[in-house]
């Protein structure tokens, strides 16, 4: 098999937990730019991290991902209006406390990233964006700001991001903290003391498709290693082990979610990609609405489905997708074995006219031709909360 | 895992076990640990011919795929059907149980070249260090 080695790791970005993964063992990837933990085989490799966030409680160093901030210039206003005009979705229906998923688009309609945006007050907004992106969305924010009355702020280098995934995740984290992680709802955040660390960042977001908490804390090593050891005790009991990047992959995709570079880019518009729930072409003009008009009058071309093989065979980026007369009619995006559902899955652009479920999609995979079929997505849909009782001495008044 | 003395390897980290004019293949230690998880085994068939230096099959983890070298040429005897259901076997016994196929050797002086354990151990404790500069 061909080697693997890592060139210019001295090169390599890193987080403020890098010694703590090598110290772990962890099989470190360059991604993106950054020098990170791919997984730990120590502690049981990806497959073994994956089952544990959907079954207990896994931990994964997100600190490579990037931050930004819009707050009020002059007078307030300013920041909404400047986050209005970036992004696709309609942060003016944003409590504060409440986050949203969206994306700032290039005037033709195609994706400079995908963004989580956070109210973090009256006029003051955080966009959590991806890291291999940091730079031209930061470039991106301030060059299409400048007419808004709005202070923008790089804070990615600021904070330390942990995300604890997982049904376990909130008994997890509320072991180390004093908010009321129970109130929180699915894509709302609040401030509190983690680990004696006051005005802490605390947010039930995550990329997994499991509930969770992403928590930023500072990012000084000593901050953050502190905190990774409280979080890793605190969540001993609940079997917690670190998780890398390439758990990360495969959960993100069995829940379908998209990865920046593969489901959208920008080459790729909304309506393709199939989040037009995110987009609120009614709240008024954004970068990139006209194109988005267009499009959908135009109609769509291509589109994004999921695959599952049905020959022996794993689809992987990037690969071909042909019709059974074998001619190319779309591409693999994301493609890997499922640990959750015990089988080969993929998202994949292929013409609007293949796809409907159920449709044979065929998968160059090296010399073969491998029969793959649409399906339903996402692939994983986490199992609703039963409501659990508040004390013994409710469940025996209850059973009478 | 120690490496068996009597075994040969290659710079693509195939080891050779050779048996008069058959040789057992497989990857090594240090390859299954590179790869992670065994998912998914593509072997040749039985009769089909394999080419010192070229691709005879993979084996995939759920990150990668990893060609597998001939480290010699000559004709598929025997392929490792047991890693079509439990290819963990790689994992867990690379050396052995995890073998993928056995060659017929064209030309049997071919092993000759390879690395012994001792040069296989130096070259991959090389490698090891280059990685982590």
């Amino acid at each position: 098999m061909e080697s693997v080695t890592t060139p210019a790791i001295a090169e390599l970005r890193k987080t403020a937990l890098n010694a703590v993964h090598r110290r772990l063992g962890a099989k470190m990837v360059n991604f993106g730019g950054w020098d990170m933990p791919v997984e730990y085989p120590t502690t049981g490799g990806l497959i073994v991290e994956h089952k544990a966030v959907r079954s207990s409680v896994g931990v994964f160093d997100v600190s490579h991902m990037g931050d930004i901030r819009i707050r009020s210039g002059r007078a307030p206003g300013g920041a909404l209006a400047a986050v209005q005009h970036l992004s696709m979705n309609d942060a003016s229906t944003l409590a504060i406390g409440q986050a949203q998923y969206s994306a700032m688009l290039y005037p033709e309609g195609t994706f400079v990233d995908d963004v989580i945006v956070h109210r973090l007050g009256e006029d003051d907004y955080l966009l959590v964006i991806n890291a291999g992106t940091r730079e031209k969305d930061v470039d991106w924010v301030r060059g299409n700001t400048k007419g808004f009355d709005c202070v923008v702020e790089d804070l990615s280098d600021a904070y330390t991001q942990l995300a604890i995934q997982g049904p376990r995740a909130q008994e997890l984290l509320q072991k180390l903290t004093d908010a009321n992680l129970g109130v929180i709802k699915n894509y709302w955040f609040t401030h509190g003391a983690v680990c004696g660390l006051t005005h802490t960042l605390i947010a039930r977001t995550g990329y997994t498709g499991e509930d969770g908490f992403e928590i930023y804390v500072p990012s000084d090593s000593a901050t953050s290693e502190f905190v990774w050891d409280k979080v890793m005790e605190a969540g001993r009991e609940f079997g917690v082990i670190p998780c890398g990047l390439g758990a990360r992959n495969t959960l993100r995709l069995e829940a379908k979610m998209a990865l920046y570079g593969h489901e959208i880019s920008d080459k790729i518009n909304v309506w393709e990609a199939g989040l037009e729930r995110f987009c609120k072409m009614e709240k008024g003009d954004f970068i990139g609405r006209t194109a988005l008009e267009r499009a959908k009058a135009a109609g769509l071309t291509r589109a994004l489905v999921g695959l599952e093989m049905v020959d022996r065979g794993i689809a992987r980026d990037e690969y071909c997708c042909c019709n059974e007369s074998s001619e190319t009619i779309g591409v693999i995006t994301s493609g890997s074995p499922s640990p959750t559902l015990c089988k080969n899955i993929a998202l994949a652009y292929v013409p609007q006219s293949m796809a409907a479920i159920g449709t044979a999609i065929y998968v160059q995979i090296r010399a073969q031709k491998c029969k793959a079929r649409v399906v339903a997505t996402p692939f994983y849909k986490r199992p609703k909360k039963t409501a659990v009782p508040q004390s013994a001495a409710n469940v025996s008044t209850s059973l009478v | 895992m120690a490496y068996p003395a009597n075994y040969r390897y290659t710079k693509e980290h195939e080891w050779v076990d050779v048996k008069g004019d058959v040789a057992a293949v497989g990857i090594t230690d240090y390859a299954q640990h590179e790869l992670g998880d065994v998912v998914f085994v593509e072997l040749p068939k039985v009769g089909a011919k394999v080419e010192a230096g070229k691709t005879f099959g993979t084996v995939e983890s759920v990150k990668a795929v990893s060609d597998i070298y001939a480290p010699a040429s000559g004709e598929v005897v025997e392929a490792n059907g047991a890693l079509h259901d439990t290819p963990e076997k790689i994992n867990t016994d690379p050396h052995g149980a995890g073998w993928l196929i056995k060659v017929r050797l064209a030309n049997p002086a071919d092993i000759g070249g390879l690395m012994d354990a001792a040069a296989y151990e130096a070259y991959i404790a090389a490698q090891s260090k280059e990685a982590s500069a």
